[in-house]
């Protein structure tokens, strides 16, 4: 029993050996985008039940690792992609908005979940009514909480979206800082994006 | 527990007057009570033999959606001993400044719980060695979110409040000051104070 190689594979394939090149040839952009993309480094940043299924995702069952995201970097210098699952009180904006300014580029966020993408049920005095009105986000998985399987489809929609980039594009990695005014967009910009909206507008009994 | 509590009667042969009312709901025994003599009160009802409500499980505040209605200022005591609980309300007008006496020299345990009280509902504990907000920042000014005149969503526009949010020095609110162990070496038990000093962690507080 055995395998036994047809006469003439042998020379032939000695002879391939010899003459293949030891060199690709493909775009710069691919290269990156894709090395980039299957090793995204998350930063958790985990306020509340979305949390807990960001780490159902993480475990055996779901497996991150199958995305290069095996390593949850809890420090925001070694971190590409924050994922801010949960909802965001007023108190931990300048928290938030700090880890993401110690984020190096090139990065991205992931919102995970209805509060951390638009306040969700709680449209009420200490909410910032999505994550969006503090830091620019990449992403936006809905749901209360999503399912592993949810956020897994929002991190594979970011790879492409990271496959997308070019690095000769400036505005990519431009940094979204604070203005002089102390916010992170224009006045109107975020009271538009923090207007009520569904069952919410029936709760206005003043303001 | 079923029928009046025993508490209420003895209340109101040693304070008279100061014991405004009494009810018994769902079991639960509440007693208002003046809101000058309630210091008196609640020293009365943690030291007397067979009362020792020993245990401050709550304090807490209610405000109701009549304006004209008192705020009310809860506190459900535990006797453990007896497994007893009794509910003393104070009633504070609207009209008049909300301030009443701290128990925080009666349980230590009172502390935060009235800071929380202070915090939600603006009422001010006199006597309470430091009385500041707990759950919002310190620099939080819109006023006092469980108060039933402060609208949901704030006085503020949301893109004045996340200008307020994003002004907030985070180290405020997690001073090492309040976490360091080193502080409250006074109030710790013999055996950790010993530890402390051996140590060496008792340097520079």
């Amino acid at each position: 029993m055995g395998l036994t190689p047809p006469d003439s594979t042998g020379d032939q394939a000695t002879a391939l050996d010899a003459a293949s090149p030891n060199f690709i040839t493909t775009r710069l952009d691919f290269l990156q985008n894709w090395a980039r993309s299957n090793s995204l480094w998350p930063m958790p940043f985990g306020t509340a039940c979305c949390a807990i299924e960001f780490m159902a995702s993480a475990a055996g069952r779901f497996d991150l690792a199958r995305f290069g995201m095996e390593r949850m970097s809890f420090s925001p210098r070694q971190a590409d992609v924050l994922i801010c699952a949960g909802r965001l009180p007023f108190k931990l904006a300048p928290v938030i908005r700090r880890v993401w300014d110690q984020m190096p580029q090139p990065k991205w966020a992931i919102s995970m979940g209805a509060c951390a993408s638009t306040g969700g049920i709680f449209d009420t005095y200490a909410m910032v009514q999505g994550i969006d009105t503090i830091i620019p986000v990449d992403v936006y998985v809905p749901g209360c909480p999503p399912r592993p399987e949810g956020l897994i489809y929002g991190i594979m929609m970011l790879q492409k979206k990271i496959m997308g980039e070019t690095f000769t594009d400036p505005t990519l990695r431009q940094e979204h800082l604070v203005n002089s005014d102390g916010l992170f967009l224009a006045p109107e910009r975020i009271d538009e994006l923090s207007e009520p909206f569904g069952n919410s507008v029936h709760q206005t009994r003043s303001a | 527990m079923t029928g009046p509590s025993a508490s209420v009667a003895a209340l109101r042969a040693a304070f008279g007057a100061a014991v405004e009312r009494d009810d018994l709901i769902c079991g639960d025994a509440i007693v208002w009570v003046a809101a000058a003599r309630a210091h008196d009160i609640l020293t009365w009802l943690r030291d007397t033999p067979g009362q020792e409500y020993n245990y401050l499980v709550d304090v807490t505040a209610v405000d109701y959606r009549d304006p004209e209605h008192p705020l009310e200022v809860v506190y459900q005591l535990r006797a453990l001993d007896r497994a007893e609980d009794l509910r003393v309300k104070v009633s504070l007008q609207q009209s008049a400044p909300l301030v009443v006496d701290s128990v925080v020299d009666l349980w230590r345990g009172a502390d935060w719980l009235e800071r929380e009280v202070f915090d939600m509902f603006g009422v001010s504990f006199h006597g309470h060695p430091d009385l500041r907000r707990i759950l919002m920042w310190e620099s939080y000014n819109e006023g006092h979110p469980l108060r039933k005149s402060f609208p949901l969503r704030g006085h503020y526009t949301r893109a004045e409040q996340t200008r307020q949010a994003l002004g907030i020095t985070p180290e405020a609110n997690y001073s090492m000051e309040e976490l360091s162990i080193a502080q409250a070496y006074n109030d710790l038990p013999k055996d950790m104070q010993e530890r402390l000093e051996a140590s060496g962690r008792l340097e520079g507080a």
